[in-house]
């Protein structure tokens, strides 16, 4: 039987400039720090049932600073 | 505003201050777009204008070849005025911004969000029994005077002062400098006196956070505190009044859109992110510094570019029906606060204003629709400026 694939989130802190659009969508996996500027929580792993919402995050942040991986 | 000499060719000839361009500016960016991506005209000394997304996007990033040191095209070189970090380059710019950022997190704005409500219903209350009322003058414009008023720490009346100069600095002052010099002379004269006073008093206001803040552990000086209050009485009013106006004006002439908001109010954040999308009020600028090129088009030194963020948002290439408003978008990359270094300080602040003022109006308001004439907005700031509705 395949493994289910986990997905991990990461902010690319040199591109985020702050809109704070993945924080707003998913606020399960994002936090920001004093700046406003966002970052994955923990080690970015999505639990499951937020995989829609790590994509989603990720097709509204304006610098395309963030990444999925599978793992 | 002066009688302007008629636009020959859009591609070559284009000016924001024209008659059409003002009422309607959506066709014309779709067919330079088509056209000439990168468009120029000989007016205001030269001015280059990029619709699409990856092309404004290339210059916001380029901050070697596109300097921020004029960030408004005028008809004559303005003096400097620096109000920064939205006049700042690379290095200078990182410290300035640094500073001005933890007073406008998400956050921070949950503590001012109340007083938002409050304003917005003490407005509303004012009108509600007239059964009509200009919702740009009357609603729209004074949520974001008066809220910076209060964020500031100043009187919330001193809003009658704020709009004067800032329709000095972004409308009149375009094409008059004899108009633009002395409201900058005005206004920092009245900052500079708030601020020498908080140096010494401190309260728990947005001046004396920056009067008093630091960077390394230098203070930022006052000609620091003073530019940075410049910047956010310019920048945070005409915009957000504008971006308000949008909404209102979509929703009065919108019925199904207006209706399904009421009944679905979780769908608000998604519907304001849309609506900045589809009517981002802010263009920027930027002075070409160094020989360059993007996309075929050669940036000459001396002259200006026109940052559209409002054409690259309705840019086919980036949006599917980018010409719809769709309350409900999935995907919405949008570029109303900017993209890059330069990404608006204030755009929590401009959201939650938005949201609430877009709320309470429906909370209060649910039916109304367009009753008169609407009038837009000249310059680089676009919004409704006298929008008649009535809800009886």
């Amino acid at each position: 039987m395949a493994k289910t694939a986990t997905l991990k989130v990461r902010v690319d802190r040199d591109k985020c400039q702050g809109h704070n659009r993945c924080k707003a969508l998913a606020p399960e996996l994002f936090e920001l720090d004093e700046y406003g500027n966002a970052r994955e929580k923990g080690d970015g792993t999505v639990p499951p049932g937020l995989e829609e919402k790590a994509y989603l995050a990720r097709s509204n942040c304006p610098e395309f600073a963030i990444e999925i991986v599978e793992t | 505003m002066s009688e302007r000499p008629p636009v020959k060719d859009w591609a070559t000839d284009w000016d924001h201050l024209d008659r059409r361009w003002v009422e309607d500016p959506f066709p014309i960016w779709d067919e330079m777009r088509r056209k000439c991506p990168i468009a120029h005209t000989g007016r205001f000394m030269g001015v280059y204008l990029p619709t699409r997304y990856e092309d404004v996007r290339a210059v916001a990033y380029d901050t070697e070849h596109f300097s921020s040191r004029r960030v408004i095209v005028r008809e004559t070189p303005p003096p400097r005025v620096p109000a920064p970090p939205i006049t700042s380059d690379p290095p200078e710019h990182r410290p300035a911004r640094m500073v001005l950022l933890p007073p406008f997190t998400p956050d921070a704005m949950k503590r001012i969000e109340p007083r938002a409500r409050a304003i917005a219903n003490e407005l509303i209350d004012k009108f509600i029994a007239r059964g009509t009322c200009d919702a740009a003058v009357e609603y729209a414009q004074e949520i974001p005077v008066r809220v910076i008023a209060h964020m500031l720490g100043l009187p919330e009346e001193d809003g009658d002062l704020y709009r004067k100069w800032i329709k000095a600095i972004l409308v009149d002052g375009i094409t008059d400098n004899s108009v633009l010099m002395p409201a900058v002379g005005e206004m920092t004269h009245y900052f500079m006196g708030h601020v020498l006073e908080r140096i010494d008093k401190p309260g728990d206001d947005l001046i004396s956070y920056l009067a008093t803040a630091k960077f390394n552990g230098q203070p930022m000086g006052e000609e620091f505190v003073v530019g940075a209050l410049r910047l956010l009485l310019i920048a945070g009013i005409d915009t957000t009044w504008s971006g308000i106006g949008s909404c209102i004006w979509h929703l009065a002439r919108t019925p199904e859109d207006r209706r399904r908001l009421v009944a679905e109010p979780s769908l608000m954040p998604t519907a304001i992110e849309e609506f900045l999308r589809a009517y981002a009020p802010v263009t920027m600028a930027r002075e070409v510094v160094k020989e360059t090129q993007i996309n075929g088009c050669t940036f000459k030194p001396g002259q200006m570019v026109m940052l559209s963020f409002p054409a690259a948002n309705r840019d086919p290439d980036m949006f599917e029906d980018a010409d719809k408003v769709v309350i409900d978008r999935k995907e919405n990359r949008h570029a109303a606060f900017g993209l890059g270094i330069h990404r608006c300080v204030g755009s929590n602040l401009a959201r939650m204003e938005m949201t609430v003022a877009v709320e309470e109006l429906l909370k209060r308001i649910p039916e109304f629709s367009l009753a008169g004439d609407v009038k837009w907005s000249e310059g680089t700031v676009r919004g409704p400026r006298r929008l008649p509705i009535e809800f009886r």
